[in-house]
């Protein structure tokens, strides 16, 4: 049959690195407890990934974790110590893997980097001569020893068989083997009933039967002795040649077989036994040497994102789709003989189907969704990788981590918030020097935090480290011509000036935080994906980030508003105030550019018609309101005819349905089949003032 | 139809396994762990067993000895899936009643004719 198994190898890279994640994090824990039970997870998870990746053909994958599972086995068995060392090389070898991996699942060809730490791995198995076996490699020697006697002229093996009577408990049935016997040739089979007991005594879940058999076939022995290599300690077994001399007739002697000779030949099949282990080893090596090279031809499999969802979540849903069938159906008859006084009844159901909606909605959503832990377990690694580079002691507590949240969501924060810890480490805590004589404790603490809030999830980056000098800040500010020196701040606002672009706190750009990303790109990344960051520090206490995101990137909190006759949705977060045109003054500068006038502040205000071309008639300056909206720090009024609902809407691409337009994010359909403009403000703004240079630079 | 237990902790290698036997006629129901397989098989029977050995929560061997005691699975043919061709691992499954095994790593057809061998 064939069967492509190129279909699994997703699978086995998404089973491969959660396998990885899963040793790395339990290395971690034994560096402070050597609890058995956690090698055995190590243990098991290099297992399943050395067992894939044999079946799979990925042999250099293969290769390497044999060598990992032969030292962990080594752990296991308490035959080794549990070093620093060990656990470092353990981690190296993770990440190397996780490289392999990577690489195999782009479908490109591992480099050779790995071989290092297999040969380093093997000169720690063999330099240590407590236990290392080697009982997997090194049996090659032995394949031309105990080789059957020479083949001249076979017709037929004769087979004598006398099972143990618990032979059938084991599941093997000695019918079933003569099948198999019947399949090389010829078959003649002759059953010695002389031991079954009488019919008062017998019990039928024991076998008494013993066997003759005589096979034709041209076949050597090796595939006469598979049949049996499954019982061959549980029986009496010989298998003779039958000559080619046809008058040989084994079955006259078969009564007086004499145990001496059962058990010579018996000694005999079990020397020979490591012989054929060998060869068939040996046959299975070449059909994977031949795949091989075909796999390296293969082309590169498409990367298919895939999540796995538990079965809860899914039942839920079929649960939820029954009963909206129901109400679909209760709704169906309801119509089909209608009249007024079932107006009520209609409501209802009605109402019905609008919570079905919403609850299936809300689990469909839930689907996506996963805990936090995924992003949060890569930390553990990389605060202990990091704080012995700088040489500080910092204690990471993880809060929280069943916090779900939508996996797109996860993917794209994954970055912002490595560099978050990152920069904590480097510039929040102090060495142990510092902290001495400031009265703390040496050992720095460092927690992150998640948790659900509204429709937001909240994460906490905590230190307890030296917190942020607003004054240090200011002058830093003042210096890069950021701020005017003499004015003054709210301190939360300077302190926030840290993750404005061109501002990097660092006096020398370490080897740690300073890879090119500053915290701007943080604030950036953020902010794209609906979410804002807050800082909050106390001096010589500890400075916590707060990171708020939405929970799904799928649905908005949208304020529904209307410019002539067009419906927009603008995001909820925002909205910072909306106020009537009439109440306002408006200005116009430079040229023909109307402003909002508010607390020293201008504000551009831009017109949905004019953005959009929608021509209608002429409207009164007075009529209508701005919203007031703010995205990346700049504001912008909106001036729309009318505030509409709020209401959750379900974001479509408009980029993969029609094409991608500045200041639009996406659009939702409205409940009356209405297609609705979503803004996107930060577009719209850029937008506006792009127009506003281009007609100025068309009146001059 | 014949039908088959399939019991493995990898999610790959139980749907390489299942994929395998379904496509060749068989009824699979699957399991990820000795728990979750015994769980099963306590509710109905099976033609066949097929358990990889090391697994979380209940490994393949105890799976096999928890699996005999109970009267539906006295003579079933019960396959370990072993990447250990170390003859105390076979005898440790032997004597927990396994009927044989398959060494991994196996191929789909190698798997199909293991299983042929056990049914009849």
């Amino acid at each position: 049959m064939e069967i492509d198994l190129s279909q699994f190898h997703e699978v086995f890279f998404e089973e491969s690195f959660e396998g990885l994640d899963v040793m790395e994090q339990e290395l971690l824990n034994l560096e402070e407890d050597t609890d058995l039970e956690n090698v055995n997870t190590i243990f098991r998870a290099a297992h399943s990934i050395k067992g894939g990746s044999a079946t799979f053909n990925f042999s250099q994958v293969a290769e390497f974790t044999h060598v990992m599972e032969t030292l962990l086995d080594e752990m296991r068995d308490g035959k080794r110590a549990i070093t620093r060392e060990i656990i470092d090389l353990l981690l190296k070898s993770v990440d190397c893997l996780r490289g392999m991996l990577n690489k195999l699942q782009d479908g490109e060809e591992v480099s050779n980097d790995y071989v290092e730490l297999v040969d380093y791995f093997n000169q720690l198995l063999s330099s240590d001569s407590s236990g290392s076996k080697q009982q997997d490699s090194g049996e090659s020697n032995a394949a031309d020893l105990g080789s059957s006697e020479p083949k001249s002229a076979i017709s037929g093996w004769s087979i004598s068989f006398a099972p143990e009577n618990y032979i059938l408990q084991t599941g093997n049935e000695p019918i079933r083997m003569f099948k198999e016997l019947a399949g090389l040739g010829g078959l003649k089979v002759e059953a010695d009933l002389s031991k079954v007991p009488s019919f008062s005594e017998l019990d039928p879940e024991l076998c008494f039967i013993s066997w003759q058999l005589e096979l034709d076939t041209s076949e050597d022995e090796q595939p006469v002795k598979e049949v049996f290599e499954w019982v061959e300690d549980d029986c009496k077994l010989s298998i003779k040649a039958i000559g080619s001399d046809p008058s040989s007739d084994v079955l006259e002697q078969d009564e007086k077989l004499s145990e001496s000779v059962v058990e010579e030949v018996k000694e005999e099949v079990n020397t020979s036994d490591t012989t054929k282990t060998d060869t068939s080893t040996e046959k299975k090596l070449v059909p994977i040497r031949t795949e091989q090279s075909k796999q390296t031809s293969v082309k590169k499999a498409a990367a298919t994102a895939s999540i796995r969802v538990g079965i809860d979540k899914v039942d839920t849903l079929i649960d939820l789709v029954g009963e909206l069938v129901i109400t679909q159906s209760m709704l169906g008859e309801l119509g089909e003989n209608f009249d007024m006084s079932k107006v009520e009844q209609l409501i209802s159901g009605l109402r019905e189907l609008e919570a079905n909606t919403r609850e299936l909605q809300e689990s469909v959503m839930r689907i996506r969704m996963l805990p936090i832990g995924f992003v949060f377990n890569r930390l553990p690694r990389m605060v202990r990788d990091l704080s012995a580079q700088l040489g500080k002691k910092i204690d990471l507590k993880i809060v929280g981590e069943e916090t779900e949240l939508d996996k797109t969501v996860m993917e794209q924060i994954g970055d912002p918030l490595t560099h978050l810890v990152r920069n904590a480490l480097d510039h929040g805590v102090e060495s142990v020097e510092d902290r001495i004589a400031a009265g703390k404790p040496e050992i720095g603490v460092l927690t992150l935090n998640a948790f659900h809030q509204g429709g937001n999830i909240i994460i906490e980056i905590k230190d307890d480290g030296k917190g942020i000098d607003p004054e240090i800040i200011y002058a830093k500010a003042v210096e890069k011509g950021m701020i005017e020196d003499g004015i003054d701040i709210p301190h939360e606002q300077i302190i926030g000036m840290i993750m404005e672009p061109g501002f990097s706190t660092a006096a020398v750009v370490s080897d740690v935080s300073g890879r090119g990303v500053g915290m701007d790109v943080v604030k950036r990344n953020i902010n794209n994906l609906g979410g804002s960051v807050d800082i909050a520090s106390v001096l010589g206490e500890g400075t916590t980030f707060t990171i708020r995101l939405p929970l799904t990137l799928a649905i908005l909190d949208g304020q529904l508003v209307r410019s002539a006759d067009q419906i927009y949705v603008i995001p909820l977060a925002s909205i910072v105030e909306s106020i009537p045109l009439s109440g306002i003054q408006v200005t116009r500068i430079a040229g023909d550019m109307p402003v909002y006038k508010n607390e020293g502040e201008y504000i551009p205000i831009v017109d949905l018609r004019r953005e959009f071309d929608i021509q209608l008639e002429k409207q009164s300056t007075n009529e209508g309101l701005i919203a007031i909206v703010e995205g990346e720090n700049r504001k912008i009024a909106i001036k729309i005819d009318e505030l509409l609902g709020q209401q959750q809407v379900v974001i479509k691409s408009l980029e993969s349905h029609y094409k991608s337009i500045q200041g639009v994010s996406g659009a939702t359909i409205l409940g009356d089949g209405r297609v609705s403009l979503i803004l996107d403000i930060v577009g719209l703004s850029k937008r506006s003032s792009e127009r506003m240079s281009r007609d100025r630079e068309q009146v001059a | 139809m014949t039908k088959i237990l399939a019991v493995d902790d990898s999610a790959s290698m139980r749907q390489m396994v299942a994929f395998t036997l379904k496509s060749a006629g068989f009824d699979v129901t699957d399991a990820s762990d000795g728990d979750e397989a015994l769980q099963i098989a306590k509710g109905q029977s099976f033609d066949v067993v097929i358990t990889d050995v090391n697994m979380p929560n209940m490994d393949g061997i105890t799976l096999c000895r928890e699996l005999r005691a109970l009267p539906s699975f006295k003579f079933t043919p019960i396959l370990m899936l072993t990447t250990e061709s170390s003859a105390d691992k076979k005898q440790a499954g032997r004597s927990a009643g396994a009927t044989g095994w398959i060494v991994k790593p196996f191929n789909p057809d190698q798997l199909l004719a293991t299983v042929n061998k056990v049914i009849g």
